[in-house]
């Protein structure tokens, strides 16, 4: 059925057509319309049986999460930035127990300093835990992507995150087709665990590992994320065929054919590059988009097949690796066939700065005229960088950064965007 | 595409009057995408929401730099932010307000604009009469409907009632239907006075 909603309220929607029996959440912006959305369709008994746990800080959410899935509980939680943080010991738990919990992470960057807005600091500070990492372009994708997140986590036994940009998702009302329950019935059957806690039946889940295995553990936490790579696709074939529409997949190409500038990418920033590239193209450059889904397991063979004939790459990623770099942009760089150099790094978007078509083309039209430096910071202010520089090398007391950046930039009420 | 940009202050349902803006276009069968400018919304602060309508999918998330509409929920904004930034040349400015462009000593910045995309709604008097507080949104609706016609009152009625509980929504209905009224005369006498 196609509806204009709020992008909360259609994830919130899309989870309980899955038919989740514990959620437990801590809400932090901007997650925080998806678990309200879920407390009262919880509260009007529209989603039944199902127990909705406040808790009192995001460390006890996935503490409950892990709980409810030993016991066999379809469970379900949500969360961002610090929030994602301040439960890292039990997230790294979750996957190393193999619990299969879906959870919702609203992308939003990392303090300090503190900052609401969007990036994807947050998902990738935890893009080695074991998780299964997917990242929804769309509303509709974030939706379909919850529903395909059940099925590949029970199925393996491994804890899936599904990321949606803060913000210009979650708080976007655009249009989307909520499947029926029937629909989803059929997509994803019942939860039948793997591991169950049972008193009928007493086992120990979580016992101390020394090193006489606990390699093992963690090689097989990888082959099965491994096995994930291989069925993804075809999981994503099966939900075309239910649902009539295309979501999920490793990764998805636009107009790569005979592009020789490729830029990579993940999350709702690839519609505004899909707007740019149309527009490039209509200029003469032959160049496309590949849109990464799902970041992990990474898909390392199909991202060189689909980068084998670009002559540059650009990674677009909202995200940094201080001290080194693009992240995205080193896993690409890992899997590309050709030279490294030809893989340039642009970050942008940090901390909800906005991304535009005209930032954006000028960054691709200078990939393909062969200017591009190696690490770009997109549209960063270099006046305002240079006037922090100045007070530095003036004073050894110049004070803290972000303060003295804010008196700089002056009032900011004023500006659009 | 037509795109609005929609300036408040926290309080005044700016946001949600994105929102049901976008519901209403896509009850009459568009695609509409709505979307805050993502602040930590405090009452009274300046907020700027975005809608987007086409009649294709829209994949462009970058704010509305380019409106081809402006609707500004408190005039005394007008020296705060710059919320004509980007406004096309033909864009249409709607403004909540009693007192005309002149007045609000605009004449010299509109001159080149078409006069009848230059408009005026006294919308929080209407809702304070209809509604009983100063929220001026679903009046702002009512009167961009009747300005641009790019969407009917009756989805504007349609979208509040999706949006609010019965009682509010009809209160707030009634004030759409005030303003669409007030901006039809408001254009009849710029005919007429075209006319003359």
């Amino acid at each position: 059925m196609l509806k204009q909603i709020e992008g909360s309220q259609a994830v919130a929607e899309a989870i309980a057509l899955c038919r989740p029996e514990v959620i437990c959440a801590y809400p932090i912006s901007p997650q925080t319309h998806i678990v309200e959305g879920l407390g009262e369709l919880v509260k009007s008994g529209e989603l039944t049986p199902c127990e909705f746990i406040n808790v009192e800080s995001e460390f006890a959410a996935m503490s409950v999460a892990i709980g409810a899935s030993a016991a066999g509980a379809r469970a379900y939680t949500a969360t961002a930035s610090q929030g994602l943080l301040f439960m890292a010991e039990a997230v790294f738990n979750a996957a190393g127990l193999g619990l299969p919990i879906v959870m919702t992470v609203a992308n939003r960057a990392i303090g300090a300093p503190i900052n609401i807005w969007n990036d994807h600091t947050d998902a990738m500070s935890q893009r080695d835990c074991g998780w299964i990492l997917l990242f929804a372009e769309t509303n509709q994708e974030a939706l379909d992507l919850h529903i395909q997140a059940f099925r590949l986590a029970e199925a393996l036994s491994l804890p899936v995150m599904v990321c949606m940009d803060g913000f210009i998702l979650t708080h976007a009302y655009e249009r989307v087709d909520m499947p029926t329950q029937e629909q989803v019935d059929a997509f994803l059957p019942p939860f039948d665990p793997r591991q169950r806690l049972d008193p009928a039946s007493p086992v120990s889940i979580g016992a101390m590992v020394g090193p006489e295995a606990f390699m093992e553990v963690r090689y097989l936490e990888h082959v099965r994320q491994m096995r994930a790579l291989e069925m993804i696709p075809g999981w994503a074939e099966e939900f075309r065929e239910a649902f009539g529409r295309d979501s999920g997949g490793l990764m998805r190409k636009y107009r790569t054919d005979d592009a020789d500038t490729i830029v990579v990418a993940l999350g709702s920033v690839l519609g505004t590059i899909k707007e740019t590239v149309d527009a490039l193209r209509d200029k003469g450059e032959r160049i496309g988009v590949l849109g990464i889904t799902c970041f992990r397991p990474w898909p390392t063979s199909a991202v060189r097949a689909a980068l084998s004939h670009a002559k540059r790459v650009v990674v677009l990623e909202k995200s940094i690796a201080v001290g080194l770099g693009g992240i995205v942009s080193a896993n690409v760089r890992a899997s590309y066939g050709g030279h490294p150099d030809v893989v340039h790094t642009v970050v942008a978007g940090l901390g909800g700065r906005s991304i535009t078509r005209e930032s954006l083309a000028r960054v691709f039209t200078s990939a393909s005229h062969g200017t591009l430096a190696p690490l770009t910071f997109l549209d960063l202010d270099h006046g305002l960088v240079e006037r922090a520089l100045a007070r530095e090398r003036q004073t050894p007391h110049s004070g803290p950064v972000a303060e003295g950046l804010l008196r700089d930039v002056g009032v900011v009420a004023a500006k659009i965007s | 595409m037509f795109e609005i940009r929609i300036h408040g202050r926290g309080g005044q349902g700016v946001v949600t009057a994105a929102e049901m803006l976008s519901v209403a276009a896509f009850l009459e069968g568009r695609y509409a995408l709505a979307f805050p400018s993502f602040g930590s919304e405090r009452t009274g602060a300046p907020v700027v929401a975005y809608c987007r309508l086409d009649d294709r999918e829209i994949r462009l998330r970058e704010p509305i730099l380019e409106p081809g509409a402006v609707i500004i929920q408190d005039p005394t904004l007008l020296h705060q932010v710059d919320v004509f930034g980007g406004l096309k040349r033909d864009g249409y400015i709607l403004i909540n307000t009693a007192r005309t462009f002149g007045a609000l000593g605009l004449a010299d910045f509109v001159k080149d604009f078409p006069p009848s995309h230059l408009l005026t709604v006294p919308a929080t008097e209407i809702a304070m009469k209809r509604i009983g507080r100063p929220v001026p949104n679903a009046a702002l609706l009512g009167a961009f409907a009747a300005a641009t016609g790019i969407i009917s009152l009756e989805s504007v009625h349609k979208a509040i009632r999706e949006k609010f509980p019965a009682k509010i929504a009809e209160a707030n209905v009634l004030a759409a239907g005030d303003a669409h009224e007030h901006i039809r005369q408001q254009a009849g006498a710029t005919e007429n006075a075209q006319a003359d």
